[in-house]
């Protein structure tokens, strides 16, 4: 760990934090608002590299997590009242049991039947959404009457910072011995397991620390946005970008997804003009990457470190 | 009267399932590819069939011919512009491979989705019927055109049975997905099998894309919905396993439809979904599914 602190990667983090800092004494509101949603959804990516990168396991459902944590917070808001920390709080501990939940059949099954199981709680989820609209508002979406605060800087500072820390938080994780078990675990369970190392507590103990981060993201995010819809936070195309974004930045390298997170959300913003095309052509990109690249931003960058 | 409506409704529907679904499994089961575009196949089928009715004027027929060609071209497509490069690539990792040409397919999907939404919008657009009319059915009032897709379906799905059981081809492409190593060692090009599975595939998915354009309607929003469904009723029949999704697409089928007419069309979804959860944790290797 010491180690890391004197690293170049360290330093180049940590001048990034300190200049991205700098930016709301300079840029338009817009572009802060842009950024806060983008730095909300590097933790979402963050978050599912713990699981796919470092557990093995493929969630084709982050928006699972990041749903329920969101709606929650959401709709204690909503219904109660309750102070707008209390909702992140409850929000976030929502997100954690809905992770445990999930974690089940990943402990039963494996491979592409895990990544359905994913893929059905979100669908459940969004049926449950449009089925329960007098709780949840449905297909309109959920009005949520507080807000942190309107500052666009401020918000763009709470994102900010709570991106950075949730980054040294994984990052660090991913490289202490237990990111080391995770990894082993991942890559090959039998012969972890042989080891004797308890492969079921690591991979539940990644589940918790995934649905936290996302949970914790979410509700942040609503509380950002005022609302809270499926388009926004449930829709499976959302949980495809956060896939997208951890790729594309690097799988395995936690910093990378945020990265990927920032450049997908980014460029969708640039590729504005070219209206209806902006999609295709931010897949087109992710697809080459994918194709050409397959270690994402930053693993190229990394590679290329090590060979020079 | 409402038992014979379900019971058809749900027969033409469980059919144009059971089709959509049955390329998808043999395309798992022969190479180990889950094809997340799937929808986004169909869909082009349908959207080129109703393009070359509407716009271009020719008749239905050669219309339908058009959009399972491009569904054919698109499968073609997909397998080597996405999912052979990533299989002979030598910078992902043998184990990651499958997470690789999962994401890659999906963003193939997206990328025909959207073309398909830039060309032709987002509306809805329904392919002229190649039969027209109702008759009378037990008594319930039904369009030929319902009719026409179960039987069609039938019909393909029982081609499909013959080739792969009673030609040469099928028989290879059958042994691929026991033994791939074994067919290589009797001198057949895995590849040249790789590549047949995906013609049929191709045709089946067209098949069944402009079949469902005639049938229920199409517009660039179904390509996810649809490749959910064809992904869940091949877990849930096992994967890989034809007559398991026959089964499960018959399951579903009926289930939605029971739920559509019984309960209300918005919970359509619900209870496959359900049963899917339920068999995942019972039986996580599906109804017919080896592990």
């Amino acid at each position: 760990m010491a180690g890391f602190f004197k690293s170049r990667l360290f330093f180049i983090s940590l001048v990034t934090v300190i200049v991205a800092a700098t930016l709301p004494l300079y840029v338009s509101g817009y572009i802060l608002g842009l950024l806060t949603v983008a730095f909300y959804f590097g933790v979402f990516a963050m978050a599912w590299d713990l699981l796919f990168g470092f557990a093995g396991e493929v969630n084709f459902g982050p928006t699972f997590l990041i749903g329920v944590g969101a709606y929650t917070a959401g709709i204690l808001n909503n219904q109660y009242g309750w102070s707008v920390y209390l909702c992140i709080v409850l929000g976030a501990l929502a997100s954690v049991i809905a992770g445990l939940v999930l974690a089940l059949p990943a402990l039963r099954v494996r491979g592409p039947y895990f990544g359905l199981t994913t893929l059905v709680a979100v669908l459940m989820l969004q049926n449950f959404i449009v089925v329960f609209a007098d709780l949840t508002g449905g297909e309109i979406g959920l009005t949520i009457p507080d807000v942190i605060t309107i500052n666009a800087g401020a918000n763009y500072w709470i994102a900010l910072g709570f991106m950075a820390i949730s980054a040294a938080i994984l990052y660090g994780l991913s490289q202490s011995p237990v990111g080391l078990v995770l990894q082993a675990s991942g890559q090959d369970p039998v012969q972890a397991g042989a080891l004797g190392f308890n492969i079921v507590k690591h991979k539940l103990a990644a589940f918790i620390v995934s649905a936290f981060f996302s949970g914790l993201s979410g509700a942040l995010l609503v509380f950002y946005f005022g609302t809270a819809s499926v388009g926004t936070v449930v829709d499976v195309a959302v949980g495809v970008n956060v896939i997208v974004s951890a790729v594309l930045g690097g799988r395995r390298t936690v910093l990378g997804a945020a990265l990927g997170a920032i450049f997908l959300i980014v460029a969708g913003e640039f590729l504005r003009p070219t209206g209806e095309l902006a999609t295709f052509i931010v897949s087109a990109v992710a697809l080459l990457v994918v194709l050409f690249f397959p270690g994402g931003f930053l693993g190229a960058a990394l590679s290329r470190e090590a060979r020079s | 009267m409402l038992a014979f409506q379900i019971l058809i409704d749900g027969f033409a529907i469980s059919a144009l399932y059971a089709l959509g679904a049955t390329g998808f499994t043999l395309i798992f089961g022969v190479s180990g590819v889950l094809n997340l575009s799937h929808g986004a196949i169909m869909v082009a089928a349908a959207v080129a069939a109703w393009a070359a009715a509407s716009v271009l004027h020719v008749n239905t027929y050669f219309g339908a011919l058009i959009g399972v060609a491009v569904a054919l071209v698109a499968a073609f497509a997909t397998y080597f512009a996405v999912v052979r490069p990533m299989q002979n690539s030598r910078l992902i990792p043998n184990e990651e491979k499958e997470i690789f040409v999962l994401t890659g397919t999906l963003l193939w999907g997206i990328m025909i989705q959207e073309l398909i939404a830039y060309f032709f919008t987002n509306n809805a657009k329904t392919v002229l019927p190649i039969v027209e009319g109702v008759v009378d059915v037990l008594g319930v009032r039904t369009p030929r055109n319902e009719i026409f897709t179960a039987v069609v379906c039938c019909f393909v799905i029982g081609l499909l049975w013959l080739l792969v059981n009673r030609t040469r081809t099928g028989k290879a492409v059958l042994a691929a997905s026991m033994n791939p190593r074994g067919v290589t060692l009797l001198g057949l090009e895995l590849t040249r099998i790789y590549v047949v599975v995906w013609a049929i595939y191709g045709v089946l998915a067209g098949i069944a894309g402009v079949l469902l354009g005639m049938f229920l309607g199409v517009s660039s929003y179904s390509v996810g919905p649809l490749t959910a469904s064809a992904f869940s009723i091949v877990v849930l029949g096992g994967l890989g396993s034809v007559s398991g999704s026959l089964i499960a697409a018959f399951v579903v089928g009926y289930l939605e439809t029971l739920t559509a007419y019984l309960v209300s069309p918005a919970y359509r979804t619900i209870p496959a979904l359900l049963l899917l959860v339920i068999v995942m944790y019972i039986r996580p290797q599906g109804l017919l599914g080896r592990r």
